[in-house]
């Protein structure tokens, strides 16, 4: 059985990742951010990705990496979640990070364990672990040329990682977004807190990976899904740990609000249901980290904890009232990075399809 | 661990399970200390680790034990046993404990009344002191396996001058005394899982009490919170439960199948594996020594499921979801669910959300507990039992 708990190592790890969020990435400071066109704070990610070493993670120490496992950036995610900061964490630190891995690269990987540059992976944001291999790019004479949209992170990328359709099949490519033919569209998102981008790619230069290209895209989506269940996890918990003093605070009709049964009931509810998320993510970075049981673990994860953030926040929202409904309220943050995860990697219905076949109960 | 290993290696060499009798060997196995590990040396444990309890229980299972009664686990394993080795003493713990494991000896629990469900602190069952004895009239009611039990946990008021947490005691009841009478009482199965239990002039010894008079309530509290670990951290296996027979009956029967139950059977599933794994958590917790609050969010959980799989699993036996199998009123002395009928277990998992406390008031007390919300109003706490409304 897997370990579902929080060890100590990865307390130590949270608690440093909350602390320094808190410090310097408070809510009232991401809000001022998204409307500028500079939603990263680039010298918050220096600290997070090469002080702290938090980019390289996943990344073997001989790489340069910390060598550590999914399940402490699980804790990372949780807390960068919870504290919905833009950061380039998902796009660079695991989607692109687990391709190349994946793929046998070890120059741009370690470049990225460093945090000296940042990756992203070009596939659109919703693509799910089970898609069939993206065809957008294709290889022509040894360069590439094509069109992806919705490419998270790419906005701040340096380097891309891009599946593409060569003679034989599929490829995976490392592209310089600052080669000649390459053009990064932002598009303005739903979640203004993970940017996304158009990539365009004509006739550019690139570095082709030697290893199954195909399997390797899977296992970066696979890993992405799990992961992006920790970050929805701390979405959620803060969603009820905001909505919960709220409520405590707030007085009508003479009475803490909290104290009304129907909205003790509603936060009841809604803490069991994150009690839930807590073990089903922890089981998926147990499961990624191990190496057993992974898909059957994301899958579940996946699915459940995108619709339970979903719910926590649209709950948060109802719960906190008109002040909700404000711009100046950091809860649209947290419904805006729900609802968007919500269709990242696989969308709920996709993730339970795949269960479907993973535990054999065919449609 | 290797050395628990090895002491139940031993003792299966020693205690052949083939055509062994059940009490027999179960005894033998508390005598060894294996029955509940964490319990103390010569109460059925060797005072080691609770996490060890479950390699232990696999080993069993694996050689094909004995297993203990199936009507016993729930009240007698999940609630007596651990509030009388709580409070007990250790006469009460030597005298009560062994026959509980072994399943010679079912438990059922009398708390509930008429008058007194989900505000049980105001039942009104009397226990009055006479010598050595004390002398208990009243009703109870809702008392699962009542029929077969042969001891109750009871809880009875002992001073109605007093606020009514704080008059209570708590006792345990010879179910075969004088005075004490158990009468069916039919559920929307058809069958008698529980009864009414009524008490006229029952004699409990005060050696049976547990706990000092008037701390019954925090006696019951132990109790409580114990049935909903019990009832909560349940689910071992993936697909263990009910899930289970959904799953099985999807698989065997194509036929039965379409696109829209599909997705709501794989949410379910989904639901189900979550709960497994809050369980699982909770076990893990425990078993390191940082017992957390997801016994209140398994039960809770587990019950809104039942009622979801069940009510999923009827509409898919499609024409045959419309027959019951038998209505006869019996009076089962086991909770074999796992063997019934689709239509029977959409019943009886409705009381999920009512038995060991309803899902109402389970929220209540996450809102208090865990959340920490602002209390509702109340008016009954520092009001003497007797000057209550009622
Ligand atoms: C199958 C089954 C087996 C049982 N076995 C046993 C047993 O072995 N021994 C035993 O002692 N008891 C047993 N019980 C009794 C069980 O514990 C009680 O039924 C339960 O505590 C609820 O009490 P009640 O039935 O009096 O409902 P009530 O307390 O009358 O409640 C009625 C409804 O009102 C709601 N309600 C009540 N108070 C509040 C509140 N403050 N806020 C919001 N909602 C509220 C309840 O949730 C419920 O929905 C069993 C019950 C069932 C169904």
């Amino acid at each position: 059985m897997s370990d579902l708990l929080y060890g100590e190592v990865e307390n130590d790890l949270r608690a440093s990742v909350r602390d320094l969020l808190t410090d310097r990435s408070p809510w009232t400071s991401v809000l001022a951010r998204v409307e500028t066109d500079k939603p990263y704070d680039l010298e918050l990610w220096r600290t997070l990705a090469a002080e702290m070493g938090l980019a390289g993670l996943l990344v073997p120490e001989d790489l340069g990496g910390a060598g550590a496992s999914a399940r402490e950036v699980a804790v990372v995610l949780e807390e960068l979640g919870r504290a919905v900061t833009p950061t380039p964490f998902l796009g660079s630190a695991v989607l692109a990070t687990t391709a190349l891995l994946a793929a046998g690269d070890t120059e741009t990987v370690a470049e990225l364990a460093a945090g000296q540059r940042i990756g992203a992976l070009a596939v659109s944001l919703t693509t799910a672990p089970n898609a069939a291999f993206p065809s957008a790019v294709k290889v022509v004479d040894g360069k590439l040329t094509g069109r992806v949209g919705s490419v998270a992170d790419l906005e701040v990328a340096d380097v891309v990682v891009v599946p593409a359709i060569g003679a034989d099949g599929p490829e995976l490519h490392v592209v310089q977004t600052a080669s000649a033919g390459v053009t990064v569209t932002p598009i303005t998102p739903l979640d203004l807190t993970r940017r996304i981008a158009t990539l365009e790619l004509a006739d550019v230069e690139s570095r082709k990976l030697s290893g199954d290209a195909a399997a390797a895209l899977r296992t970066a989506l696979t890993t992405g899904a799990g992961l992006l269940a920790a970050e929805q996890l701390g979405v959620a918990q803060w969603c009820l740990d905001a909505t919960t003093e709220y409520v405590a605070t707030r007085h009508q009709f003479g009475r803490p609000i909290g104290s009304f049964q129907a909205l003790r009931h509603r936060l009841a509810d809604l803490w069991a249901s994150v009690s839930g998320a807590v073990a089903v993510s922890r089981a998926a970075a147990d499961a990624l980290a191990t190496g057993s049981d992974v898909d059957i673990a994301v899958a579940v994860a996946a699915s459940y904890c995108s619709e339970l953030a979903v719910h926590a926040a649209e709950e948060a929202l109802q719960l906190h009232g008109g002040i909700g409904m404000t711009w100046e309220h950091p809860v649209h943050l947290y419904l805006g990075r729900a609802k968007s995860s919500e269709l990242a990697l696989g969308t709920p219905e996709r993730h339970r399809d795949a269960l479907a076949s993973f535990v054999d109960l065919p449609a | 661990m290797t050395d628990l290993k090895a002491q139940v290696e031993q003792f299966l060499a020693d205690h052949p399970t083939e055509g062994a009798d059940a009490v027999e060997w179960l005894g033998a196995r508390f005598d060894a200390g294996l029955a509940w590990v964490h319990f103390p040396v010569g109460l059925g444990g060797l005072g080691a680790s609770r996490s060890a309890q479950q390699a232990v229980d696999e080993a069993f299972l694996a050689a094909n034990a004995p297993q203990p009664n199936p009507a016993a686990p729930v009240i007698g394993y999940g609630m007596a046993a651990p509030t009388i080795l709580k409070f007990g003493t250790d006469e009460q713990r030597q005298r009560f404990l062994r026959p509980l494991y072994t399943g010679e000896e079912v438990w059922c629990q009398l708390f509930s009344e008429p008058g007194a469900g989900s505000d049980l602190a105001t039942l009104a069952t009397r226990a009055v002191r006479d010598g050595d004895e004390w002398i208990v009239d009243g009703q109870k009611v809702w008392t699962t396996m009542g029929h077969v039990a042969r001891w109750g946990i009871l809880v009875a008021r002992t001073d109605p001058s007093l606020p009514k947490h704080q008059g209570l005691s708590y006792f345990l009841c010879d179910m075969t005394d004088p005075g004490v009478e158990v009468r069916p009482l039919r559920q929307i199965t058809g069958e008698a899982e529980f009864n009414e239990v009524f008490l006229s002039g029952v004699r409990v010894p005060d050696a049976y009490r547990l706990g000092a008079v008037g701390e019954g309530w925090k006696v019951a509290t132990t109790t409580l919170m114990n049935e909903r670990v019990t009832i909560g951290a349940h689910a071992a296996e993936r697909e263990d439960g009910l899930i289970g027979a959904v799953t099985k009956t999807w698989r065997e029967r194509p036929e039965l199948r379409t696109p829209g139950l599909h997705d709501r059977l794989l949410r379910l599933w989904v639901d189900a594996e979550a709960l497994r794994l809050t369980a699982e958590r909770l076990r893990q917790g425990l078993a390191a020594g940082q017992p957390g609050p997801e016994g209140s969010a398994a039960k809770l959980t587990f019950a809104t499921l039942n009622q979801a799989i069940t009510g999923l699993d009827v509409e898919l036996h499609g024409e045959e979801g419309l027959s019951y199998k038998d209505w006869t009123m019996r009076r089962p002395t086991d909770a074999d669910w796992a063997s019934r009928d689709a239509g029977f277990r959409y019943l009886r998992m409705k009381g999920n959300s009512i038995e060991g406390g309803t899902s109402e008031i389970l929220r209540n007390i996450i809102a208090d507990r865990i959340l920490q919300l602002p209390k509702e109003p109340r008016g009954d706490v520092d009001i003497p039992w007797k000057d209550l409304p009622r």
